[in-house]
């Protein structure tokens, strides 16, 4: 069940991202739900299927963007990776982990992208992506980061209960 | 026998008393006098009245509050409903004006045939500049047809599926597009940035550059049709010791706004790549 609700929950994500989130630009940066999504839900003690939404998350990005296929899907599986290693690091202030997952993965997704770009044979300006791109992306993407957890966690509770000790 | 002469004089006195009085009155003699005996009555009458209209309220109040109440709510629904009527009409409105434009715009290039799309989503990366439109290959649309409005070029056709098609639009960083200027005929090519916007690069330093020139597409390379507006020079930046002159350039298309597109489906971009020398060619 916990991978089935990825297909609603971020495709729905994913457009809200196509129509909404991509309007609403902060000089030129925007904020990547599905990233953030896949990060809320990799970071919750019980959740066993990270890889799995950051797969689906990857998969569907790749479909609708003119990006290369894969590099969504690498960023997001990095970005799992990430999670996974920070939630067994400090598990104990688990949003302080959200923070740093989102502020990381937002800088290496982002690079990926250019990197990908640059080797399709379109060289990006880095000074103007980092600023007119990247910071901006980042700011949208922590502001994000902490309601984003919260609501993740509510939703871990619903997928994985916990088990009563008698 | 006696009673019968009395009973005429009486009638006439009465009706000269009834004339007379009815001559006092209309003469205006009364009126004191009717004030005196009518103006105690109507006091006495207000005062009833008052207390029976504020008894007949409190008597009546409970029913008629809960009568307005349900009528107030009524009326609410009735002025949410009008005003989500107003919004939905407003908008017809605005596509009617965005679609009259855009026939107007097909009627005076009878050469092209056209097909309208609606705008339903952007790239999720914000390196990327593209849009999606609601038709497909199902319409009859295939990659590299060129997407315009009635204000000028939008981009092309990159990838297309039964249902929607993915546009490149000029603005994307990854654009390049043969253009000539108009009045000078020079040729160059138009850039799209990672900023959301285009400049005019490879301007030949002889060329007669000035601020106002229009740029539109010269159909060199084969990806586009001739003579489709871009946009307009707003600053010439001119090097001696450059190859070329470079230009800022204001596009005619609000890339913000873009609601409804065109895509002109009888033109078919020409494949020169088998013409470019490579490294490897013999």
């Amino acid at each position: 069940m916990a991978i089935w609700i990825a297909i609603p929950i971020l495709g729905t994500l994913l457009i809200l991202q196509t129509v909404v989130a991509s309007q609403v630009t902060l000089i030129h940066g925007t904020t990547d739900l599905i990233m953030i999504a896949v990060i809320a839900w990799s970071l919750q003690k019980r959740v066993q299927t990270a890889w799995q939404w950051g797969i689906i998350g990857g998969f569907m990005v790749g479909i609708v963007s003119a990006l290369s296929f894969v590099v969504p899907l690498i960023s997001y599986l990095i970005v799992v990776l990430l999670a996974n290693r920070l939630r067994q690091r400090v598990w104990h202030v688990p949003i302080f982990a959200m923070f740093v997952t989102t502020f990381l993965g937002t800088l290496i997704s982002h690079a990926i992208a250019v990197i990908s770009l640059r080797f399709l044979g379109t060289a990006l300006p880095l000074q103007e992506v980092v600023f007119l791109i990247t910071l901006p992306s980042l700011i949208l993407n922590l502001l994000l980061a902490a309601p984003a957890y919260f609501l993740f966690a509510d939703l871990a509770k619903w997928v994985y209960p916990e088990e009563l000790r008698v | 026998m006696n009673t019968t002469p009395v009973r005429p004089v009486q009638t006439i006195i009465l009706a000269l008393f009834v004339i007379g009085l009815i001559a006092l009155a209309l003469g205006g003699y009364l009126t004191p006098l009717s004030r005196l005996v009518l103006n105690p009555v109507v006091s006495a009458q207000t005062w009833l009245s008052v207390r029976f209209q504020a008894l007949q309220n409190a008597i009546a109040a409970p029913q008629d509050l809960a009568r307005l109440r349900q009528r107030n709510s009524e009326m609410e629904v009735e002025v949410s409903r009008m005003q989500t009527e107003i919004i939905v009409l407003k908008q017809q409105i605005s596509e009617t004006r965005v679609l009259s434009a855009l026939v107007d715009f097909a009627r005076v290039q009878p050469e092209n045939r056209y097909l309208a799309a609606t705008v339903i989503g952007r790239d999720p990366s914000p390196f990327l500049e593209y849009v999606i439109i609601n038709r497909g290959s199902d319409d009859g649309l295939r990659r590299g047809m060129p997407v315009v409005t009635q204000q000028g070029l939008v981009g092309r056709i990159a990838a297309v599926t039964a249902d929607a098609a993915r546009v490149q639009l000029i603005t994307d960083p990854a654009s390049n597009i043969n253009v000539k200027l108009e009045p000078s005929r020079a040729q160059a090519v138009i850039r799209g940035e990672v900023s959301g916007e285009i400049s005019l690069a490879m301007i030949p330093q002889s060329a007669p550059v000035e601020i106002g020139d229009l740029i539109l597409t010269s159909g060199l390379g084969g990806n586009y049709p001739t003579n489709i507006l871009i946009g307009q020079i707003t600053g010439v930046r001119r090097r001696e010791t450059d190859l070329f002159q470079n230009a800022s350039v204001q596009p005619v298309v609000d890339f913000n706004q873009l609601e409804i597109v065109l895509i002109i489906t009888n033109f078919r971009p020409i494949d020169i790549s088998p013409f470019v020398p490579t490294p490897s060619a013999p």
